[in-house]
């Protein structure tokens, strides 16, 4: 029989591809059934966010951070508000770090709940995807109680949050975290032990803990291989000091592991949530300086310098002092950093958002190496990419 | 925290001499200054050096100062784990005066930069893949530089005689407005004639 020359086969995966997550357009190069690369062609959502920013006034710029990560909204207005703070040196009052927590928390479940969901779904199993978006949409009704928006939150501002939980909130959520166990319980039941999610997660897409750090990993990517590194517990912000909760760590960084991680984070969670409810104290939940934050609506009513502050900062805003600052949150996908340059006007002169997706999605080329196309897929689902986020 | 941080300057400054310069520590964060010639050199150093021992390049940054010479920044964040503390490193470069690409020390570094090129055209030698990062295919020009206008140069629709998408310039229905909501009385940086109020009262 006569020789044939084999080829390495080219193609495209996305970006109209249910399992891209998004816009994801990957060049992949395949041996056969095996592939050799990826390269990852991003910013089919790019939005010029950084730019937009850098026309804004600082509150005007805050309604960007819940369109980067649309799954982790609160967490990423947290750093932004974190960032102005920093640079206006102004404290922020006991309840709002509290309120901040609390939706972080809850933030972290919604977009885990996210990820362990599209993960199975893409790997085959969809039940866990009906049960856990009825979480979803229970915990994204406690955002809309608070902020009047499901998704868009702009909840979390300089200077503390917008307004006030409602009464019997704090009463509902305590109630909803009673049952929560529940359902992960079912949840693990399906996937925890099941035979063909851990022939389709167990040793795929293994990262060492050295080679996380050389890509710039955090969140749950790196906690999968062993490192035991939370900026909730390193560099403590708000008030997880005070609280009690553990940081779950993997053993081979696979998507097994990074599954396993995501899982229990949510129990870790669920303990923060219940913590801040109970310790929440009474008081104002926005600084009282009305050169940052805008009186409440009642009062404008009485009082003309309550009505002046309030045209003015819906219309020149504040002035943030002239710096530079780097501010980090731990968001559920790992770290979420912004790097504000003010140059003392009422805009920023400089906004870099720095998204984990981005240093994770780079690592694509180096995880699906050597695996099937299909155990690609395991792996970009793994990663948690959300492209509002990568794409800025 | 803030001595730790004044700590660290004082011993990279007395370890490496020569490789950095301008220590700050401003708002609870160390940042320090080099050149574009040993960035490569201060970068392996903080990266392997035990009392520094960043180990994760977090993020690099450009920022444009068009007034200034040189005209734009780079910016490194670095993190250690062990040591738990960051590090600012900023470095000054132009259009034609490449910087050295991190990539070999930091894998991370291939698409931050990347990213730094496409937005502002800061030049990365010795790069494995210097291609755009975010911007369309057959993109001109850098967005994030202060003088690419905000609404782009051009815009794109479906074209039904055609049969696919077209690039055309950008047309706006309404002017671009740019409001200037700096209150006349405090956003010039004269005083009006006759106002005596404002050496006195500071403004």
């Amino acid at each position: 029989m006569a020789e044939t020359e084999i080829r390495n086969f080219t193609f495209n995966f996305g970006p109209q591809h249910p399992a891209a997550h998004g816009v994801l357009r990957l060049v992949v190069e395949m041996d056969g059934e095996i592939v050799e690369r990826a390269d990852p062609h991003i910013g089919l959502l790019h939005r010029g966010t950084e730019k937009l920013i850098e026309h804004k006034t600082y509150l005007q710029a805050l309604p960007y951070f819940d369109r980067l990560d649309y799954v982790s909204t609160m967490a990423q207005e947290h750093c932004y508000s974190l960032a102005v703070e920093n640079l206006l040196g102004i404290e922020v009052p006991e309840r709002a770090l509290y309120l901040r927590v609390l939706f972080d928390e809850i933030t972290r479940i919604l977009n885990h709940c996210l990820q362990i969901s599209a993960n199975a779904f893409d790997i085959g199993a969809m039940t866990p995807l009906l049960w856990l978006f009825e979480q979803r949409e229970l915990l994204m009704e406690f955002y809309e109680r608070a902020s009047g928006a499901r998704l868009h939150a702009a909840y979390v501002r300089p200077g503390g949050v917008h307004q006030d939980i409602p009464a019997g909130m704090d009463e509902d959520i305590m109630r909803w975290s009673e049952g929560f166990p529940r359902v992960l319980d079912d949840v693990e039941g399906l996937l925890t032990e099941n035979r063909i999610w851990k022939q389709r997660n167990v040793d795929i897409g293994n990262v060492s803990t050295a080679e996380a750090l050389d890509w710039g990993f955090s969140g749950p990517m790196l906690r999968s291989t062993g490192a035991a590194w939370d900026l909730r517990k390193a560099q403590p912000y708000a008030v997880y000091e005070r609280l009690d909760f553990d940081i779950p760590v993997g053993r081979n960084g696979d998507c097994y592991d990074r599954y396993l991680v995501r899982m229990e984070e949510m129990r870790q969670s669920l303990r923060l949530i219940r913590q801040c409810v109970e310790q929440m104290p009474e008081g104002p939940v926005m600084v009282e300086d009305n050169k940052i934050a805008p009186p409440r609506r009642g009062k404008m009513k009485q009082s003309m310098e309550a009505l002046i502050h309030h045209f003015k900062l819906y219309t020149e805003g504040y002035r943030v002092p002239a710096g530079e600052t780097y501010a980090v949150v731990e968001a559920p996908k790992g770290e979420f950093g912004v790097y504000l340059v003010a140059d003392g006007t009422n805009k920023p002169y400089r906004c870099k958002i720095r998204a984990p997706g981005f240093a994770h999605l780079q690592a694509i080329d180096f995880m699906s190496k050597g695996h099937q196309l299909a155990d690609m897929v395991a792996c970009i689902a793994s990663m948690d990419v959300v492209f509002g986020e990568i794409d800025r | 925290m803030t001595q730790a941080l004044h700590d660290l300057a004082d011993y990279i400054m007395t370890v490496a001499p020569g490789l950095a310069s301008r220590p700050v520590v401003a708002n609870g964060e160390l940042t320090i200054h080099c050149d574009t010639d040993v960035v490569i050199r201060l970068l392996t150093f903080l990266r392997d050096d035990t009392e520094c021992d960043f180990r994760q390049l977090v993020d690099i940054s450009g920022v444009d100062w068009p007034a200034r010479e040189p005209r734009f920044d780079v910016v490194y964040h670095l993190l250690s784990h062990r040591q738990n503390h960051r590090i600012r490193v900023t470095l000054g470069t132009d259009e034609d005066t490449p910087v050295s690409s991190a990539s070999a020390i930091f894998s991370a570094a291939t698409w931050y930069e990347r990213e730094v090129w496409d937005m502002y055209g800061v030049f990365f030698s010795e790069h494995p893949d210097l291609r755009r990062m975010l911007s369309d295919y057959g993109f001109e020009g850098h967005p994030l530089r202060k003088d690419f206008p905000v609404t782009g140069h051009v815009q794109v629709r479906y074209d039904e005689a055609q049969k696919r998408v077209v690039y055309e310039p950008v047309t706006l229905t309404q002017e671009f407005r740019n409001f200037d909501f700096v209150s006349p009385w405090d956003g010039t940086h004269q005083a009006p004639s006759g106002d005596e109020k404002v050496d006195g009262e500071g403004a």
